[in-house]
Parts: structure tokens; sequence; C-alpha cells
């Protein structure tokens, strides 16, 4: 286990830490986008923008104690947001395209997260799921812009020439529009990882994190409620606005009905499974939720199963996994495990120090204290 | 009401937290009536009264969680117009719960290091990239707050959570985190309660202590604590302010006795433990 001391000098620090993560998950995403067959990336470039939306969603719900059940409807705005630059005709560059989707995301994240601020648990909830539900309608309202129930479909972006030629080198074939929009959000999806490592284990995720577990602890401590609130929100939204215009390119077609609810659900499930607050967690949320059903679906094939037999399949293995999860690990699968080890070093820490003190409070103190 | 008119005497120092004239009604019940009280640095006030007194509410109006419906409230003679409860730190005000209100989900280390966010500068973008000047001030911060654990003796506990630890130490954790934040003046909400004696010898100690630093408010039912350590006390009985005076004083005010102490001062002389009465 003994470092280089290097390498211990770069990771002592956050962010030499999570650039090392970062640089080993670019490292990864060009392996997996350059040498899988394209419905392996089209697959990834999915788990791709359902991970950068579960991972914004984690740090609202799990560090800032805000459950969002809307969070398609900032995918939505993203998306849109991305159709309608990248059928203008304009030329603009992807990433100048993807930013506008972070930026609308970003301001109405704003909006939203300032009412958020007020409501508490069930209302919270009840007012972002009303956000699901609205969102998409509003294609419909202004069909003339956003092109109604038949939605927009979204024009493949050129490759750029230095990109073409990098992956010519690395692969030597010339990559497909698609292959470079998943190359896109596989990078994206570290980046945000990182970016949001850092905020998490900075002065702000922590900041967020006690107005989570102490309201009135937080604001004698100098914390303003409202405003940590409000940042963790429009932190999010963004996240679920680059998921959105991500998912725009990807799937290549933005219509309402690819932001109905259960998309908005599936993130809560996402980051429910992997447990809260877990940007580890969140990525295994958003790998099962990708790839399980392919999965289920491909075993009840192999079963003999036929093949509506074996479509049904996913869901039921979907369920069974949902329920083992938390009835198994409550914590979801990350949250899990950190409670076992934090188990275990206190079992340690207990073993290691003298015998209890024994003038413990009456137990009557005790109760009324927690 | 004789001591309530000797106060100016006992003051030394300036003058850093000032009540005048507060008054706090809930509906048809007067919590506080045109309560004056101030403290000065470097001095210990304790505010005592049966429950239901005001205390508490006392309390909240100094943090800016109750408005008074009438009165001001002055820091070191400036009027605080609109106190917010997120204001006190940066003015130099750190108070402790009643219930410790520690962030469970944290560990010791994280709760005292959000005590020392007053200390803090680095804001959104430079936690975002992660900047040197935030790690920095991250590294300064994680310092200042294991020097206020190992004040407390309580360093060892720094990566638990305070879920596992016993009450005495949870208490310790949530005075050490209103202690990093240096502040001029620390409100302490029953630091008592739940304590053995032995730990509230400690206790009384350490509050005299403190005086060199900073002023030190305290709501407290232990009497002898309250005795030992103040050099002021304040009475409160039925919103309203009935003496206030060095322990002396306030223990032969009629007015007192008659309210709430003779009780416990009668039940302390023939006891030779004093807190077995409580």
């Amino acid at each position: 286990m003994q470092q280089p001391q290097a390498l211990r000098r770069v990771t002592d620090h956050t962010l030499g830490r999570h650039l090392v993560v970062g640089a080993v998950g670019v490292v990864v995403v060009v392996a997996l986008m350059s040498f899988l067959g394209s419905f392996r990336v089209s697959q990834l470039a999915s788990f791709s923008y359902l991970a950068i939306a579960a991972a914004g969603l984690t740090v609202l719900t799990g560090l800032n104690g805000q459950l969002s059940l809307g969070h398609g409807a900032f995918m939505a705005i993203g998306a849109y947001t991305a159709a309608v630059l990248q059928r203008s005709d304009s030329g603009l560059p992807v990433v100048v395209v993807l930013l506008g989707a972070v930026v609308v995301a970003t301001l109405v994240g704003a909006v939203v997260g300032m009412a958020a601020a007020r409501l508490h648990g069930p209302y919270l909830a009840g007012a972002t799921l009303a956000l699901a539900i609205a969102v998409p309608g509003l294609a419909i309202f202004w069909s003339d812009l956003l092109g109604g129930e038949q939605g927009l479909t979204v024009p493949l972006p050129e490759v750029p020439g230095w990109f073409a030629d990098a992956v010519f080198f690395l692969t030597a074939t010339d990559p497909s529009s698609s292959r470079y929009v998943a190359y896109l959000a596989g990078v994206a999806l570290v980046l945000v990882l990182v970016l949001l490592a850092n905020v998490s284990s900075s002065r702000v995720g922590r900041r967020w994190k006690a107005v989570r577990d102490d309201e009135v602890a937080a604001q004698l401590a100098g914390i303003d409620l409202g405003r940590a609130r409000v940042l963790a929100f429009v932190v999010s939204a963004a996240c679920a606005g680059l998921a959105g215009g991500l998912m725009a390119f990807v799937v290549r077609l933005t219509a309402p009905s690819g932001f109905t609810l259960t998309l908005s659900l599936t993130l809560v499930t996402a980051i429910v499974l992997g447990g809260l607050g877990s940007l580890a967690g969140a990525l295994i949320g958003a790998a099962l939720l990708t790839f399980l059903p392919q999965l289920a679906t491909g075993l009840g094939g192999d079963l003999g199963l036929t093949d509506v037999q074996a479509a049904e399949l996913a869901p039921l293995v979907y369920g069974v996994v949902m329920v083992l999860v938390i009835l198994l690990a409550p914590g979801g699968l990350v949250g899990t495990v950190r409670m076992r080890q934090a188990r275990r070093a206190a079992l340690r820490a207990a073993a290691a120090a003298p015998a209890p003190q024994h003038d413990a409070p009456p137990s009557s103190e005790r109760e009324r204290s927690s | 009401m004789t001591a309530v008119h000797a106060e100016a005497q006992h003051d030394t120092g300036r003058a850093l937290l000032g009540l005048e004239g507060v008054t706090v009604r809930f509906g048809g019940i007067t919590a506080l009536s045109e309560v004056s009280l101030d403290i000065s640095e470097g001095r210990v006030l304790g505010v005592i009264g049966p429950n239901g007194a005001g205390k508490t509410t006392l309390f909240n109006v100094a943090c800016g969680f109750q408005r008074p419906g009438e009165g001001r409230i002055t820091w070191k003679g400036e009027q605080l117009s609109r106190l917010r409860p997120h204001d006190l730190a940066g003015l130099g005000i750190s108070r402790t719960l009643q219930g410790l209100g520690l962030f469970e989900r944290m560990t010791v280390l994280e709760n005292v290091t959000v005590g020392a966010d007053r200390h803090a500068r680095a804001g959104f973008w430079s936690g975002l990239l992660a900047l040197p000047g935030s790690t920095r001030e991250e590294t300064a911060l994680r310092e200042r707050s294991m020097a206020a654990l190992a004040e407390l003796g309580i360093a060892e506990h720094a990566p638990r959570y305070p879920g596992s630890l016993p009450y005495a130490i949870r208490k310790k954790v949530a005075l050490a985190r209103a202690l990093v934040v240096e502040p001029e003046l620390l409100l302490l909400d029953e630091p008592a309660s739940g304590l053995s004696s032995d730990e509230m010898a400690e206790l009384g100690e350490l509050v005299r202590g403190l005086t060199d630093r900073m002023a030190v408010m305290l709501v407290e039912h232990h009497m002898d604590l309250v005795m030992s350590v103040c050099d002021d006390i304040a009475v409160l009985d039925f919103g309203r302010l009935i003496a206030r005076g060095t322990p002396d004083e306030v223990r032969e005010d009629e007015a007192v006795v008659a309210a709430y102490l003779g009780d416990a001062v009668s039940h302390a002389d023939a006891s030779s433990d004093p807190v077995a009465g409580s």
C-alpha cells in the first residue's frame, strides 16, 4: 500500500487527487469508445448522460437534503436548448451548443431553486413533480418553435478534423458522428464527476451537508440556508441541463415523450440504488439502469425464452434488484459499504481504547438530547 | 428590585450585547416584557428563572431566531436592526443548543470545521476548481478545528460520527464547534444538563478560563454551577427581569427568593450534595 513519494504529494491535494482519477477516467473513456462496437458505444453514451444527471441529483438530494422528483424537466430544458441551437444552422461548435444548454438550465434552476429553498420534504417533492409534468407540455404549447408532439430532430454534428485525425491515429478507422458524440458524453461525464467531487470536498459541500443535517446549527455557524440551498439546486440543474443537451445529440430527437415522469423517477432510482450523496453510487445506479435491462433480456434469450418473454424479464429483474437493495442495503450500494467500513473502524477504535467510563449520564437526559 | 439598579457598578469592560426594553408576545401570552440586559467583555452572565420564565425566548431574541415586538438589540453600541441567525458568527457571537444540534452524518472534525466557517473565504468557484488557495484554506481550517478539539481533550474522536459517542463527549463536540468560531460572546444554552458532577466542575473551570478571550452568557438550571461561575446573574420570572446582580446579591434578593431561588438555596444549604436536588 506504500505509495511513491511523488504520487502521495499529488494525491494529498484535492485537485491533484481528483485530476489523477479524472485522467484515468478519460483514458478509460477513450479506450472504451475507440474499441467497442457501435451498439455498445451508443449504450455507453446513454449511460454517460444519465450518470451526469444522476451525479447532479445526488449532490442535491444526498448532500443538501433536497428531494427533486423533477430533474427530467431540466434535462428537457437542456435538450430543447441544444436542439434549437443545433438546428439554427449557425454552425456553432457542439461544445458551445452544450454550454448553451447548461446556461439555460442553470438560469431556470436558479428561479426554481429560489422557490424550492422555501419548501420542505413532501412539498418540495410535489412542486418538482409538477415541474416534471409541466415542462414537456411547453413543447406542445410552443409547437412552432419546439416541434410539438413530434419533437425536433437533432442534426448530427460534424466531426472536427483534429478529432478524426486523433481517432484514426489510435484505431486506424474514421470516427462516425455518433462516436464523436459518445466521446463527448464520456469526457463530459468525467469532467462533471471531477468538478462535483471538488465541490463536495470543499467548503461549499461542507456547508450543504451542514444545512442538510441541522438547519438551526448551520445558521448559527453563519450559513445562509437559502443561499446554500439555491446554490445546490443551481449546480444540480446545470448538470441536468448538460445531460439533456448530450441526450439530444445521442438520441437525435428531442420530443416530449422522451421526458416523461419516468425519466425523473429513473434518476431518483439511480441515486437511491447507488447510495445517496455518493458520486460513485450515482455511477453505479446509472450503470444498473442502463445495462441491466439489456443484460436481463439477453439472459432470457439464452435461457430459451421467446423474445416477448425475454423482454418481460427486464422489468422483473429491475424490480427484484430494487427490492433487494432496499431490503439488504438501505443505504444504497455505496452507502452500505461505507457504513460497514465505519462500523468496523469504530469497533477497532473501541477495542484499542481503554475501558469505558462509568459516569454516563442518566438515560432520560440522553433521550431528551436526541 | 434593588439589584437591578446596582448593575452599572459591576460592569468593567466594554458593553458587547445589549437588549433594551425587549418585549415578545406569542398571541395573548407575553413571553418577555420590557427586558433590558447587557453583557460586557470578559464577564460571565447567568440567566436563571423558573420554567417558562422566558430564558429560551431571551436567547432566541439575542440570536435573531425571534424578532422582538418592541425594543432593540445592540452589539458594541450599534443597533442590530435586522438580526438574522446566520449573521451571528460574523459578528463574533456563537451559541450552543440545548439539543446539541450536531451534524449527525458528518464526522466530529467536520462538525467543528463547519463552526470554523467564519474564518474561511474560499468561494464557490475556487471550490469547484479546487484551486490551491481553497485547498490551503481547508488545511488551515482543519488544523484550527483539531486545535479546538484538542483544547477540550477530545481530539482522538475527530474521525468518529457523533452518534457513536457518549453524551458528555457529544456535548464537548458542540462546545468545540462554538469555540472554534473564536467569538467575543459565547451563549451557552443549558451547558450542564446531562453532565455528572465531576464533568460539571470541569465545565465550570473551562468557562472561567474563557473569560480572558470572550464574554459568556449562559442559561442554566444547576444553581451551584451558576453561583460559582457567574459574575452577574439575571433572574427572569414570567417574562420580567426581576433581579440583576452578583450571585450574593441575587441570593439575598427578596423578589428572587420569593419567585424561584428560595427553594433551591435552602436546599443547597441543607444538603451537602447540591446536585442531588436538581
